[in-house]
C-alpha cells in the first residue's frame, strides 16, 4: 500500500518490520516523533529515558541479550550519549542495535547544528544516510542487518528536512528476529586487557566495512545525459536532483565508511565533481584523503545552514536567482513567543524585576525569556548547564550579584541532577527556579518521571522533584503558583538573601497539554474602567493587542489572569458566559 | 490536471498549518501525484511565523519549495503572506486570510502592522482575499479557518470535491467532521474573483 508517511514515522516502521523489540529515546526535535509513533505498536516495548546516555545503555542492554534495539535522539543528545556509543563500538552487539540521530542544519530548534557524521567516525561506527521517506524505511531495515553482519551499532543520520518532510512510501510485514544471549566476558567487560583485543577487532571491522561499501546497493551511480557529476547524501541528493535532473550522480547511502575504489572510479571519469553536503565538509574530507584532487566542495558551497537547489545552481553557476516580488519595507519580525497563559510568563515576569541578578538558562520553551519583553536570561548552553554555570558564577562574582538559575522539569532530570549535587556539596550560593509545567513542552508534551506516566499513558511511579531536592541537601525547597507574580517576586528577593542552595520549584501544567487543559472563559477590557496605562501589555501576551486601548483576543486568551492581578483599575475580568 | 503544483502555506505557529498540508498531500497522492510535504516543528511553532512546503508533480525531489518557485502562497494570516513573498514565482497567486495576529512588537508599538491588502496591489502580485471574520463568526468557531481556505483553494485545483472530501474525512476526528466539511462548503461557496491591481 502506497501512503504519505513523515520520515520519522518510516523509521519508526522500517524499525517495526525489521522485528525490533526495544526503543528508547530522550524527545529532541527533529527525532522525536520517531519513538511516538513507535509507541503505537504493542510488539515493542518503548521508553522516555530520562537522558540520551541512559536511552542506549537501556537500548544496548536489549541488543546484547539478544532482542534488536533502538535509540533515537537529537544531534546534541548524541553528545550525551557519547560515553556508552564509543565503547558499544568495542563490545559490538549482539542482535542489531541501530541509533538515529537527527541532525538540524539551520537550526529550526536546537542551540547548535554539529555534524553527527564526525562522531560517528571518530566512535568507527557505520553512518547510512536516507534522502526520503521510503528510504528512512529501507535503510533503518538495512541497518540491523549490517549491524548484526558486522557486531558494530550502526548510526542511522537524518536532518529536519528528512526526518520532518513527508513522501510516498510502500510498507512491509513484520519479520521476528532473535538471537541468544551467550556470556562472554571477554567481549562485554571491557576492562583493559579485554579492550585491548577488541580494538584490534574494531580496526579489523573497519576494513571489512570499507570493502563491504564498495558493492553495498546503497551506493550507487545514476547516470546523467550532460557532462556534470556529483557526488551528494541525505536530503542534498534531493536538491541535487531538483538542481541539475541530466547529471550523473555518485549517491552514498552509507556515508561512513566510504567506498574507495567507487569514489575513485566516479571521479577519474569527469573533469571535475561537486561535493554537495550541509555542514561539515565530510564526505569532501575523506575524498581528498583517498587523494583525489579533482572534487569542488566548500570552497564553494557554505558550512552554515540548510541548502535549497536554487543555492546549489547559484553557487555553481555563480549567478543570482531573480525574486519577482519583494516587500520594500521592513516587516515587522515574528520571533516564537510563549503563549498565551504560558506559567513561564508569570516567572520571567517576576524575574525581570529581580536586581542585579545574573540569571543562567537552560534549554526549553523557557528559553524565550531570554528575548523582549522580559530579558532575564544571561546563558543557555546545553541541557543542564544552568545549574553548573550558575554554580561557577556564585564562585567568583560579588557578593552583590545574585545568581539564579533557570530549568525546567524534564531539562533538570535529565541532566541538572547532577549539577545541583555539585552546587550542594561544594556549599555554593545560588537560587535554582525549576519551571515546573509537568511535561516536555518544546518537543510536543512527551511524559517523563516526574509526570507519573509512562510512554504509553499508563500510570507509574511519579518522581517527586521536591523531595528528590531536599534528600540532595538544598538549605530551601518551596513550590510557588507561577502565576502570583507580585507574591513571587518578593518571595525570590526574600530567598536571595538566605545563603546557601536554594531550590523554588515554580509548578502549574503547560497550558496546551491536553490532559490538564481547563477551558475558561477568555477575559476582556472594560473600556470604561481602562486608565490606558499599557502595564498589562508588558506582560508580552501574544492574546493582547492594542488599537486605542489594550484588547484581548478571546480566540487566544486562555485565561490565565495575570493582566487581571497587573491591573490597578479592575478593567479586565472573565468574560461572563 | 495541472502538470505540477508548488505550494507554500504560511502562518502563526498553532494556526493548524501541519494539518492543512496532510490533507493538502492526501488528496494530490489520491490523484496519482507523486507528493513531498515538509513541515516544521518544536521551537518554530511557539507563535513564531511558520512555513509549510507542499509540492505535487510527476516526479518531486527537493521537499522545499524554493524562491521565486512558489506557484500558491496560502496564508492563515495577513502580515505572512508578506513575508514569503519572494517564494512566489512570476505570475504565481497569493491566498490569504484577513485575519490579523500582531507580533510582539506591533503589540508593543516599536513596529506598525503593515497595509497588506495595498502593498500587494502595489507589487502587482495576483491576489486573492478571503474575509474569514464574518464566516467564522457564522460558523461559531474560530478553529474551522484553514478549512473554509482549503475549500476556496480546492476550487483552483481542477481536483474533484469528493477527492477532498474524503482526504477530510481521513484526518479530522470524527467530533469535528460535521463542522468542517460544512467549512469546507463554505470555502468553495466564496466567488472566485481577483482583487484588481493598480496599473
Amino acid at each position: 500500500m502506497k501512503r504519505l508517511m513523515l520520515g520519522n514515522h518510516a523509521i519508526a516502521r522500517g524499525c517495526f518490520d525489521a522485528g525490533v523489540r526495544v526503543a528508547t529515546a530522550y524527545p529532541g526535535t527533529p527525532s522525536t516523533e520517531i519513538t511516538e509513533y513507535i509507541s503505537q505498536y504493542d510488539e515493542i516495548y518503548s521508553e522516555w529515558a530520562p537522558n540520551e546516555k541512559v536511552a542506549l545503555e537501556v537500548a544496548l542492554g536489549a541488543a546484547i541479550f539478544g532482542k534488536r534495539a533502538l535509540c533515537s535522539m537529537k544531534h546534541v543528545g548524541l553528545n550525551v550519549a557519547s560515553d556508552p556509543l564509543f565503547t558499544a563500538s568495542y563490545t559490538g552487539i549482539n542482535a542489531g542495535l541501530v541509533v538515529a540521530v537527527a541532525d538540524d542544519p539551520g537550526m529550526h530548534s536546537s542551540q547548535n547544528e554539529q555534524d553527527t557524521r564526525n562522531i560517528a567516525k571518530a566512535a568507527k561506527i557505520p553512518v547510512l544516510e536516507p534522502s526520503d521517506s521510503q528510504e528512512c524505511l529501507d535503510f533503518a531495515r538495512r541497518g540491523f542487518e549490517i549491524s548484526e553482519m558486522f557486531d558494530t551499532p550502526v548510526v542511522l543520520r537524518s536532518t529536519t528536512r528528512v526526518s520532518h518532510s513527508q513522501s510516498i512510501v510502500e510498507i512491509d510485514e513484520r519479520k521476528e528476529v532473535d538471537f541468544e544471549y551467550k556470556k562472554d566476558v571477554e567481549k562485554y567487560v571491557m576492562m583493559p586487557a579485554m579492550a585491548r583485543k577488541r580494538h584490534e577487532i574494531v580496526e579489523e571491522r573497519e576494513k571489512r566495512l570499507r570493502e563491504f561499501a564498495e558493492t553495498v546497493e546503497l551506493n550507487r551511480i545514476e547516470e546523467g545525459t550532460s557532462n556534470m557529476a556529483f557526488i551528494t547524501s541525505g536530503i542534498s541528493y534531493q536538491y541535487v536532483k531538483e538542481a541539475y535532473p541530466d547529471a550523473c550522480i555518485l549517491k552514498l547511502g552509507m556515508v561512513y565508511p566510504l567506498p574507495e575504489k567507487l569514489v575513485r572510479g566516479f571521479c577519474g571519469r569527469f573533469e571535475k565533481v561537486y561535493v554537495v553536503e550541509e555542514l561539515d565538509p565530510f564526505l569532501e574530507e575523506n575524498i581528498k584523503v583517498m587523494g583525489v584532487n579533482n572534487i569542488i566542495g566548500k570552497e564553494i558551497f557554505k558550512r552554515t545552514g540548510e541548502y535549497s537547489p536554487s543555492f546549489i545552481k547559484t553557487s555553481i553557476e555563480k549567478c543570482k536567482l531573480e525574486i519577482p516580488y519583494r516587500v520594500d519595507e521592513e516587516l515587522p519580525a515574528r520571533p516564537p513567543v510563549l503563549c498565551p497563559g504560558c506559567p513561564h510568563r508569570g516567572v520571567f515576569y517576576s524575574l525581570r524585576r529581580i536586581k542585579n541578578a545574573v540569571i543562567t538558562g537552560d534549554i526549553g520553551c523557557y528559553t524565550l525569556g531570554a528575548l523582549p519583553p522580559f530579558n532575564a536570561m544571561d546563558t543557555c548552553i546545553c541541557m543542564g548547564a544552568s545549574i553548573g554555570m550558575a554554580h561557577g558564577i556564585s564562585k567568583v562574582s560579588d557578593p552583590s550579584i545574585k545568581t539564579i538559575a533557570v530549568i525546567g522539569d524534564s531539562t533538570f532530570i535529565h541532566s541538572g541532577i547532577t549539577g545541583l549535587i555539585d552546587a550542594v556539596y561544594n556549599k555554593s550560593n545560588i537560587l535554582i527556579l525549576i519551571l515546573d509545567n509537568i511535561t516536555t513542552g518544546m518537543t510536543g508534551h512527551q511524559d517523563h518521571p516526574a509526570t507519573g506516566y509512562n510512554i504509553k499513558g499508563e500510570e507509574t511511579r511519579q518522581l517527586d522533584i521536591a523531595k528528590l531536592c531536599r534528600s540532595i541537601g538544598c538549605d530551601v525547597v518551596e513550590e510557588i503558583d507561577p502565576y502570583r507574580i507580585n507574591e513571587n517576586i518578593k518571595r525570590i528577593n526574600d530567598l536571595l538573601e538566605i545563603p546557601g542552595v536554594k531550590v523554588v520549584i515554580a509548578k502549574a501544567p503547560c497550558k496546551l497539554h491536553r490532559r490538564y487543559n481547563t477551558t475558561l472563559p477568555g477575559r476582556y477590557v472594560d473600556p470604561d474602567k481602562c486608565k490606558n496605562c499599557k502595564v498589562c501589555l508588558t506582560l508580552g501576551c501574544p492574546a493582547m493587542s492594542y488599537r486605542e486601548i489594550p484588547d484581548i483576543d478571546p480566540n487566544l486568551c486562555a485565561s490565565c489572569g495575570m493582566c487581571e492581578s497587573l491591573c490597578k483599575f479592575g478593567a479586565i475580568s472573565m468574560i461572563k458566559e | 490536471m495541472k502538470e505540477s503544483f508548488d505550494i507554500l502555506i504560511v502562518g502563526v505557529g498553532g494556526q493548524g498549518n501541519i494539518l492543512f498540508s496532510k490533507i493538502l498531500g492526501e488528496a494530490f497522492l489520491n490523484e496519482g501525484y507523486d507528493v513531498k510535504v515538509s513541515e516544521v516543528h518544536g521551537m518554530a511553532q511557539r507563535g513564531g511565523s511558520v512555513v509549510t512546503f507542499v509540492r505535487a508533480g510527476e516526479k518531486v525531489y527537493s521537499p522545499l519549495v524554493d524562491k521565486a518557485q512558489a506557484d500558491y502562497i496560502i496564508a492563515f494570516e495577513k502580515l505572512e503572506a508578506l513575508r514569503w513573498l519572494e517564494y512566489l514565482k512570476k505570475d504565481g497567486i497569493v491566498i490569504y486570510s484577513d485575519y490579523e495576529i500582531p507580533p510582539m512588537s506591533v503589540i508593543s508599538g516599536k513596529s506598525r502592522y503593515p497595509d497588506v491588502d495595498s502593498i500587494l496591489k502595489d507589487i502587482g502580485v495576483r491576489h486573492y482575499k478571503i474575509e474569514i471574520s464574518s464566516l467564522l463568526m457564522e460558523l461559531k468557531n474560530p478553529r474551522v479557518q484553514n478549512t473554509i481556505m482549503l475549500g476556496f483553494f480546492s476550487k483552483l485545483t481542477g481536483i474533484e470535491k469528493q477527492v477532498w472530501e474524503r482526504a477530510i474525512e481521513n484526518n479530522i476526528r470524527a467530533k469535528l467532521l460535521d463542522i468542517n466539511l460544512r467549512a469546507f462548503e463554505m470555502g468553495r461557496d466564496i466567488e472566485l474573483k481577483e482583487e484588481e491591481l493598480k496599473v
